[in-house]
């Protein structure tokens, strides 16, 4: 018991010795800046305003969105981006329509309108920022999208 | 002789008063017509101001890069003079509307949006979006400065003779229940009645 005991107080006292170390190496986001200093305000990025479709990187990904959509509201009176993507414009507009699959619900039943779970756009796609990657990444699609 | 001296003063007398009341009268007028075009006073019934003021607020007819704002008049009042004393004849159904409190709530203004955007459109369709074309004319547009999208759709429009609202609904103030209009958005089994 009391070798235990002592064992931990050696660990503590080690874990004391470390820790400062440890606090120079770990590294936030706002850097090693002291709190009420404030911070260097982030660079703004703009929306990539229009663009060509952007091509995916995964079979399954929803497309991104190569346009701003800034202002586009969404509620279930009016959805903005059907005004050009839904099937009665699509062809008017010269956009991409809404997949099939996006008429089905989540236990596979046919709808003849655009099921409720798929009707808000932007929570699966997403535009863009002209700005280059934050992290490397040496993720590559798969052969059949490359 | 004496007499007709006393009649000519008189007669200048209403002259000069007939004429000072005409100034004054005038200047009212104009001085209303003005006050009553004012956003502050547009805004003064809560009406306007918790529901289409709020949303115009978020859209950039109001927040823009440049600091140019275009306030109700701009886009709901003619500047002919003739049509501006149309309109505000008109509006006497809409303090007939307040009193009767037709939509004084959130939900009844919701409610009868359809009805009262369907006007405002036919209105500016009728006159080819002319509140709009004060200041945005087609003739002034530099295509090859929008984007690609923006390029071929104006192109296409004004081909096609559309207006301007035709296309740009609802980017002052969001929009009603569409789907009478474009069943579009319409979610889920069927399309409602």
């Amino acid at each position: 018991m009391k070798k235990n005991i002592t064992k931990l107080l050696i660990l503590l006292g080690l874990a004391c010795i470390a820790f400062p170390s440890y606090a120079e190496e770990v590294k936030s986001l706002r850097g090693t800046r002291d709190l009420d200093a404030g911070s260097e305000p982030p660079e703004i990025k703009r929306l990539i305003a229009d663009d060509r479709p952007i091509p995916r990187d995964f079979v399954q990904q929803p497309p991104l969105i190569p346009h701003k959509i800034d202002g586009y509201h969404i509620d279930k009176n009016y959805n903005k981006c059907l005004s050009c993507h839904s099937w009665t414009n699509y062809k008017q507009a010269k956009a991409t329509k809404v997949p099939p699959t996006h008429f089905q619900d989540r236990d596979g039943n046919e709808l003849a309108n655009l099921s409720p779970g798929r009707y808000f756009c932007t929570l699966c796609h997403v535009s863009q920022l002209d700005t280059s990657p934050l992290v490397g990444n040496e993720f590559e699609p798969v052969k059949a999208l490359r | 002789m004496d007499n007709t001296k006393k009649k000519s003063g008189f007669q200048w007398g209403i002259f000069i008063f007939g004429g000072l009341a005409g100034i004054i009268g005038v200047s009212l007028f104009l001085g209303e017509l003005h006050y009553s075009a004012s956003e502050k006073f547009c805004i003064s019934c809560h009406e306007m101001e918790a529901n289409v003021y709020m949303e115009y607020k978020n859209t950039s007819h109001y927040l823009n890069k440049s600091g140019v704002r275009a306030t109700c008049s701009d886009c709901h009042l003619s500047n002919n003079l003739l049509e501006k004393v149309g309109r505000k004849v008109k509006a006497v159904n809409e303090v007939i509307q307040h009193f009767k409190g037709t939509i004084d709530t959130r939900e009844k203004f919701l409610d009868h949006r359809l009805e009262l955007a369907t006007k405002v459109w036919a209105e500016m369709k009728a006159n080819d979006s002319r509140e709009c074309r004060s200041c945005h004319t087609a003739a002034n547009m530099d295509y090859m400065k929008q984007s690609s999208r923006a390029m071929a759709q104006h192109i296409q429009g004004e081909d096609a003779g559309k207006t301007c609202i035709e296309c740009h609904k609802g980017i002052a103030h969001r929009l009603p229940d569409m789907h009478t209009i474009d069943p579009s958005a319409v979610i889920g089994e069927a399309s409602p009645e």
